[in-house]
């Protein structure tokens, strides 16, 4: 059985949005029979993308989030973009504790935990434009093969 | 007050919703924050027993608070944690702040 599909979801930069797109992906995801950990690692990041996306690229205004799913074989990918005010240096942005809004409790760690509960982050961004964070993940690592 | 804290003495509750994200943070922390400027507030403890999300949102609530309780010289605690949570506190370094405790709460040592 060839195991692909593809979900595209559009939601406005409410904070309200947060849990919907997590459990919408997590339920997109469960096709690939993830264990809870792994569900919990998805959710997680997320999470941690679409709130950059509210709190950091739309910080003045409410804009159009886009989410791009993909289930490949046994990966997950996740994009999920915005055109908001993009991000200058991102090698920076991903450091574990830097934040360009510590004013407003925020931690710093949020690119941390993407990059800690996925296989792979990558972001792509340019100042003024937007931003674009791709995140793929392998599910059932720990299960054999059962196609 | 809020359904969701409780102060017995000096020392506020806060109960954790299911998941505390960003949405959910803003949520709480203004009534917390009104809780803490009254003052008399020597211990503050979250309560974590229903909680199974947590995202970086909620690191920065905690620490946020340590902050303003810092200069009263106050405690921030952290209990009923489960696995997954623990796990975020840690890679977060935030357990080097606040005491953490996944004991149920009648074992909680009182300072
Ligand atoms: N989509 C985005 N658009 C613009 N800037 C962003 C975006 N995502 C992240 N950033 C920048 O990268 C920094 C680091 O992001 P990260 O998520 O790691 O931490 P944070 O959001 O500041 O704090 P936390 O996630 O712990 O609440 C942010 O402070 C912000 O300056
Ligand atoms: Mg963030």
């Amino acid at each position: 059985m060839e195991k692909k599909n593809e979900m595209v979801l559009e939601v406005e930069s409410r904070s309200c949005n947060e849990g919907l797109v997590r459990i919408a992906v997590a339920a997109f995801s469960t096709q690939l029979n993830p264990t809870l950990e792994e569900v919990t690692d998805i959710k997680t990041a997320v999470s941690e993308a679409i709130t950059n996306c509210i709190v950091h690229a739309y910080d003045t205004g409410t804009e159009k989030i886009r989410v791009e799913c993909r289930n490949e074989q046994r990966e997950l990918t996740v994009v999920v973009k915005d055109t908001g005010k993009g991000i200058e240096n991102v090698e920076k942005a991903m450091e574990p504790l830097y934040t360009t809004k510590p004013e407003q409790d925020r931690s710093g760690m949020g690119f941390a935990f993407m990059e800690a509960f996925m296989d792979q982050v990558t972001v792509e961004s340019e100042p003024g434009k937007g931003t674009t964070v791709t995140m793929k993940k392998l599910i059932g690592r720990q299960n054999p093969v059962f196609e | 007050m809020e359904e969701f804290m409780r102060k017995r003495g000096t020392m506020l509750t806060v109960y954790i919703p299911r998941e505390l994200d960003h949405h959910f943070a803003q949520q709480i922390t203004g009534s917390i924050d009104q809780e803490l400027e009254r003052g008399a507030v020597s211990q503050l403890v979250f309560d974590f027993s229903d909680t199974d999300f947590m995202d970086s949102a909620g690191i920065g609530m905690i620490m946020g608070r340590k902050r303003l309780l810092s200069y009263s010289g106050g405690t921030v605690s952290a209990i009923h944690v489960n696995d997954r949570i623990l796990r975020i506190m840690q890679l977060s370094g935030i357990y080097k702040h606040i005491e953490i405790s996944q004991e149920p709460v009648w074992n909680h040592r009182k300072r």
